[in-house]
């Protein structure tokens, strides 16, 4: 017989009860460790910095960035150059998700096709995409465009070669059974490839939110005015360390929001499969 | 009996640069209306490429398929003659329901009316599996798997049936029950079934005829109809007859060409 599940909740017994007890343990003890790390960097940091055993013009402060950022907020520039940087990476990765998914299902759909882009995209995959953004400002200017064209860029080529590789190691019988109940090609796109492969596309959107971000800092970094990668940029050319190490915090923080919206996505799909 | 589907001086070969790779060589064959056929051979024999010849999948390269005196290309665009076929794995896909697995024949068809959802009801009713219609495929036993894969199969109505190794992933005893089920399932609504098994006891077990095919590239090297005095219900019933020891003995020194150790 099947799996069944039953409505009543089967009484826990003590020696599960003590598993789940030194798992949550565990659990905290992790979690307290993270903790520990952080602060104790920050207070070596904080006291190296006070008691000039390394130069605070250099390397900043944990007092210091604070102070910077306390007055980011207040003038407002947090939001201008956060808002930008923002804007810029989700219009990337939007941009990527959408052409990465279209070009990796005419890949798979049209096998010439695929045959025939196979050594340009591995070689445009290959290229340092650093080495496009001075064309790319000749081409768009310096403004948004450009720093969005150069966060597709990083992460497009190989989005694209992941998916299609992985459409094409779906379990052919899957499609074979597609063809079998009267389905076309494109039956077994809709039905079999594309619903399979949802797993793969949030783990590629997982890799691609933290490429875009590259990309839009490399921009930044050579065409922008505002934005955090502006900021990190102006901000090592006039030695103002506290506006350079702030930024880099606010990216992490970016970072890790994005990488957190997307792993509740997957969990979501999880639970929903 | 008149035969529905015959195969005359049919071969298929299979090409890559290394060279040619024959899979099928003058197969001649021929299966009558409501008849229960299984096809045995060794491992890798071409066995599967036969059912792929047959169900319109792949083109016969030599030779020639009529299923109710139509070719290949004919009867696969002929909506009437819709032809079943099993796999080796019930690939039930986990993102649907158990239900809306069922109705993926239809869906692709364009046949989703009234009627047919109903028939699907009632073979989930018949088959057992009515209460678990909107759980996901891995809530299901193996062989309660194998019954949505064959609801899902005659929910197109074919007109006939094949049947790629089936069981072939199930476990001894439930392959053994399971096997029994769906073959009486088949023979009590009368369909015309194709079955390729590498499983000599299950063939004879389940088969009217058994059809014995040589290593690769395939011939037809014997035939034989299969009859017993005791209803098919009970596999474990049939394997312990007379006339199955005697079936079994006879196949099995066809198979392996008399001799008797590997």
């Amino acid at each position: 017989m099947g799996k069944q599940r039953s409505n009543t909740q089967p009484p826990v017994s003590e020696r599960q009860q003590n598993f789940l007890r030194a798992h949550h343990r565990h659990h905290h003890r992790i979690t307290c460790g993270r903790f520990l790390l952080l602060f104790c960097f920050l207070g070596f940091w904080e006291t190296a910095s006070r008691m000039a055993w390394i130069d605070s013009f250099f390397f900043s402060s944990p007092s210091g960035i604070i102070q910077y950022l306390g007055q980011m907020l207040t003038d407002g520039s947090f939001f201008t150059h956060t808002g930008i940087t923002l804007f810029e990476t989700i219009a990337s990765f939007v941009l990527v998700t959408v052409l990465s998914l279209v070009s990796a299902t005419l890949l798979w759909y049209q096998n010439s096709l695929s045959e025939i882009l196979e050594p340009y995209l591995v070689v445009l995959n290959a290229l340092p995409k650093s080495a496009l953004a001075p064309l790319l400002i000749v081409w768009l200017g310096t403004g948004a465009n450009t720093i969005i064209v150069a966060g597709i860029s990083v992460a497009v080529f190989g989005s694209i070669i992941s998916l299609y590789t992985g459409f094409c190691q779906v379990d052919p019988e899957m499609c074979k059974l597609i063809y079998t109940l009267g389905g076309s090609r494109k039956d077994a796109l809709a039905k079999v490839i594309l619903p399979s492969s949802v797993p793969l596309i949030l783990s590629s959107m997982k890799v691609n939110i933290g490429l875009s971000l590259v990309g839009v800092i490399i921009g930044e970094f050579l065409a922008a005015r505002r934005g955090l990668g502006y900021l990190i940029i102006y901000g090592s050319q006039v030695f103002q360390l506290n506006m350079v190490i702030t930024s880099i915090i606010i990216l992490c923080a970016i970072a890790m929001l994005f990488y957190k919206l997307i792993q509740s996505a997957e969990h979501y799909y999880r639970k929903k499969a | 009996m008149q035969p529905i589907l015959s195969l005359r001086d049919v071969s298929y070969s299979y090409h890559n640069l290394k060279g040619e790779t024959p899979a099928l060589s003058h197969i001649n064959l021929q299966v009558s209306e409501g008849s229960f056929v299984a096809v045995v051979g060794p491992s890798g024999c071409g066995k599967s490429t036969l059912l792929s010849l047959i169900s319109g999948l792949l083109p016969p390269e030599d030779g020639e398929i009529l299923y109710r005196g139509l070719s290949s290309r004919d009867y696969c665009a002929d909506s009437a003659l819709k032809i079943g076929y099993m796999l080796q794995r019930d690939h039930l896909f986990e993102w649907r329901t158990v239900y809306q697995n069922l109705i993926l024949g239809l869906e692709l068809t364009h046949n989703l009316t009234k009627e047919n959802t109903d028939y699907i009801l009632k073979l989930l009713n018949d088959y057992g599996l009515y209460s678990f219609k909107d759980k996901k495929p891995s809530e299901l036993s193996g062989g309660m798997r194998q019954r949505a894969a064959l609801i899902r199969t005659m929910a197109i109505r074919p007109d006939l049936l094949l049947l790629d190794e089936p069981f072939s992933a199930l476990d001894f005893q439930t392959r053994l029950f399971v096997s029994a089920d769906i073959a009486n399932i088949i023979r009590k609504t009368g369909k015309t079934a194709l079955l390729i098994t590498h499983d000599l006891s299950e063939a004879i077990t389940l088969a009217d005829r058994v059809i014995v095919l040589s290593k690769r590239p395939a011939s037809v090297k014997r035939e034989m109809s299969i009859l017993y005095e005791i209803s098919r219900e009970d596999p474990l019933a049939i394997r312990s007859t007379a006339a199955y020891q005697e079936y079994f003995n006879q196949l099995w020194e066809v198979l392996t060409d008399g001799k008797t150790t590997v």
